[in-house]
């Protein structure tokens, strides 16, 4: 199972020319969230189909009675088919919870796998609430209920749009690192991108975290970063593992801000999957 | 690669953004051709977008950068590499005679097994009927056929059909959306390597052999006959198509093509699952109808002999239309 560091399952692909990409796979809490919001809409739309129809009662009950039964089936059925297909693996509730129905090879999503994904939902929602399909999406490494073993799709979860202040990572008035800049160039190449975000994070909530838990917490950090770059002794001795860290964040950043004259916010509108 | 992040961004962004706004006209619009000089630019956007993410993911300081262009290249990834059928125009008579009797008759051996599950379910209905009368209750778990057939045929022949007066459509409308559901839930228990199917096509011939039984023993054969042909001539090849589709799924989950990997058989049939859903839903629509408006008559209203000349009829066409319809166009070959 391929887990990132949030501890979340990851949808690896590797396309032909090489390129890998990851994408989140959603949780089975969001998914059940939107669901519900789905559930909600559908029951929103027959009780709009009710009223809509009571006034045709009028003219002939019978027909009124008919059409409601119909219009009520092929909404609570083709709700989740029609939306998918329209907003690109999207329904209501995926929108509002930012997640997404995708081709599990990351190719573009066919109708067939949309109407497969959702009419076999009744086997997924045994015995009650997606008891079968929950408790197969918790063990499959892509979080796949059996709809979307069967249509090939997996449901991901839509980066949000984001901002990275780096105004807020004060860099130490000296730091120890940049005597050694073969060792700052080997952590910038060996640190990952979400372990530079993880110890960033960690700078930045320093305050909301208990003291205890904090020096736990920067020495776990510091630990994982020594083994990557180990440093001379003499520099590793004198600071302490929190300022370990935070010098290895600036070594990181600090190349980025040199050259940013004013604005010190990144800023990119992460689009949708 | 260690690069300058402020500087990378700057340069390549304009490319990123051109990128996107082509994937958003591209998504809008599924039906857009683009011109040769529009492909090329394209698929340049893509390489240069997917050789940036190479570079950054280098680059320790940038996740979300990283995660904007993940998922902008899974993006253009999925709209450049896509091999499969695109969307083709539906005809839908063509769909009708030419790809539903096709689809039906590529799994036939899937449509065997459903048939003959439903006669062993209703020789063991009839069976256990034959064997322990007081077995009605539990075997026909259903009010309108608990009392004696005899009885109820008189009382439905009196009737003259009034009972439904007025309610006709509206019990139409319930009959359609409810064998519906039922045959897409006989689908989507092949899941269970066809297990469930097999549960749900021989509890089917149990009520079938059952009720039947009943009614022969009683002396209401005609009844019966008049009663149930009309509708059940399409109803009951439905649902057993309804298990077709679950043991074609169930086979593909099985492996019964060993060379095949799971996600291939799955994608093979995909489509197939599709046309029979299809196929099954319109005709039992049809079978609704009928019930509803037709079956419900009885002598001296509508002549029993009607009634199972026009049962056999719809049998007849169904069996030629499933398996001659088709014949002369090539399997899985495009509308004209």
């Amino acid at each position: 199972m391929m887990l990132n560091l949030s501890g979340r399952k990851t949808l690896q692909i590797q396309t032909p020319e090489g390129v890998v990409f990851n994408l989140t796979v959603a949780g089975l809490f969001t998914r059940f969230l939107a669901w519900t919001v789905d559930g909600a809409a559908v029951m929103a739309a027959s009780s709009l189909i009710t009223t809509c129809t009571a006034f045709l009662a009028i003219i002939s009950p019978d027909f009124a009675n008919a059409l409601s039964i119909i219009l009520y089936a092929i909404i609570s059925v083709g709700y989740g088919i029609y939306t998918e297909w329209k907003w690109r693996g999207q329904s209501w509730g995926k929108r509002l919870l930012r997640l997404r129905v995708i081709d599990a090879s990351g190719l573009k999503l066919q109708l067939s796998q949309i109407i497969i994904r959702n009419l076999l939902r009744p086997v997924d929602l045994l015995p009650a609430c997606y008891l079968l399909g929950g408790t197969f999406a918790f063990w499959n490494r892509r979080g796949q209920r059996l709809g979307d073993l069967a249509a090939n799709t997996v449901v991901v979860a839509i980066p949000v749009a984001f901002t990275i202040n780096t105004q807020s990572i004060k860099e130490a008035k000296y730091n120890s690192f940049r005597d050694y800049p073969h060792l700052e160039s080997r952590l910038r190449q060996r640190v990952k991108p979400v372990e530079a975000a993880l110890a960033l994070d960690a700078i930045l909530r320093r305050d909301e975290i208990s003291p205890g838990a904090r020096v736990e917490l920067f020495k776990n950090i510091a630990t994982h970063f020594r083994t990557l770059v180990p440093f001379e002794e003499k520099v590793d001795d004198m600071i302490t593992d929190e300022q370990f860290v935070r010098n290895v964040v600036a070594s990181i950043y600090r190349q980025n801000n040199a050259r940013q004259p004013k604005s010190s916010s990144l800023e990119l509108n992460v689009p949708s999957v | 690669m260690i690069l300058d992040l402020q500087q990378f961004i700057a340069t390549e962004r304009p490319r990123w953004d051109e990128l996107e706004s082509l994937l958003m006209k591209i998504e809008e619009d599924p039906d857009l051709r683009l011109t040769l000089e529009q492909t090329r630019r394209f698929h340049y956007l893509y390489d240069r977008a997917a050789s940036d993410l190479l570079r950054i993911s280098t680059f320790a300081s940038s996740p979300e950068i990283l995660r904007y262009l993940e998922a902008l290249v899974a993006r253009a990834y999925g709209e450049i590499h896509e091999t499969r059928d695109p969307r083709r125009r539906f005809l839908f008579w063509h769909w009708f005679s030419q790809q539903l009797p096709q689809t039906f008759r590529r799994h036939l051996t899937a449509f065997w097994c459903s048939l003959a599950l439903t006669i062993l379910g209703v020789i063991f209905g009839a069976g256990m009927l034959y064997l322990d009368p007081d077995a009605k209750e539990t075997l026909l778990p259903f009010s309108h056929l608990q009392g004696k057939p005899s009885e109820r045929v008189a009382q439905e022949e009196q009737d003259k059909g009034e009972r439904l007066e007025g309610k006709k459509a509206g019990f139409a409308g319930f009959l359609m959306t409810h064998n519906i559901r039922v045959s897409l839930f006989t689908l989507a228990l092949g899941m269970t390597y066809g297990v469930g199917t097999v549960v749900v096509l021989f509890y089917n011939g149990v009520i079938l052999g059952a009720v039947s039984l009943d009614y022969i023993q009683d002396g209401q054969t005609r009844f019966l006959v008049g009663w149930l042909l009309p509708h059940g001539s399409i109803e009951i090849p439905s649902v057993m198509i309804a298990g077709q589709a679950g043991f074609v799924l169930a086979s593909a989950l099985i492996g019964s093509r060993k060379r095949m990997a799971l996600l291939d058989r799955l994608a093979a049939v995909r489509d197939d699952l599709v046309t029979l859903i299809c196929g099954f839903s319109l005709l039992l629509v049809w079978a609704g109808i009928v019930e509803a408006f037709f079956s419900q008559y009885h002598e001296p209203v509508l002549p029993y002999g009607v009634k199972i000349g026009f049962g056999l009829l719809e049998l007849v066409l169904l069996c030629g239309f499933l398996a001659f319809s088709g014949r002369k166009g090539k399997p899985g070959s495009e509308p004209p």
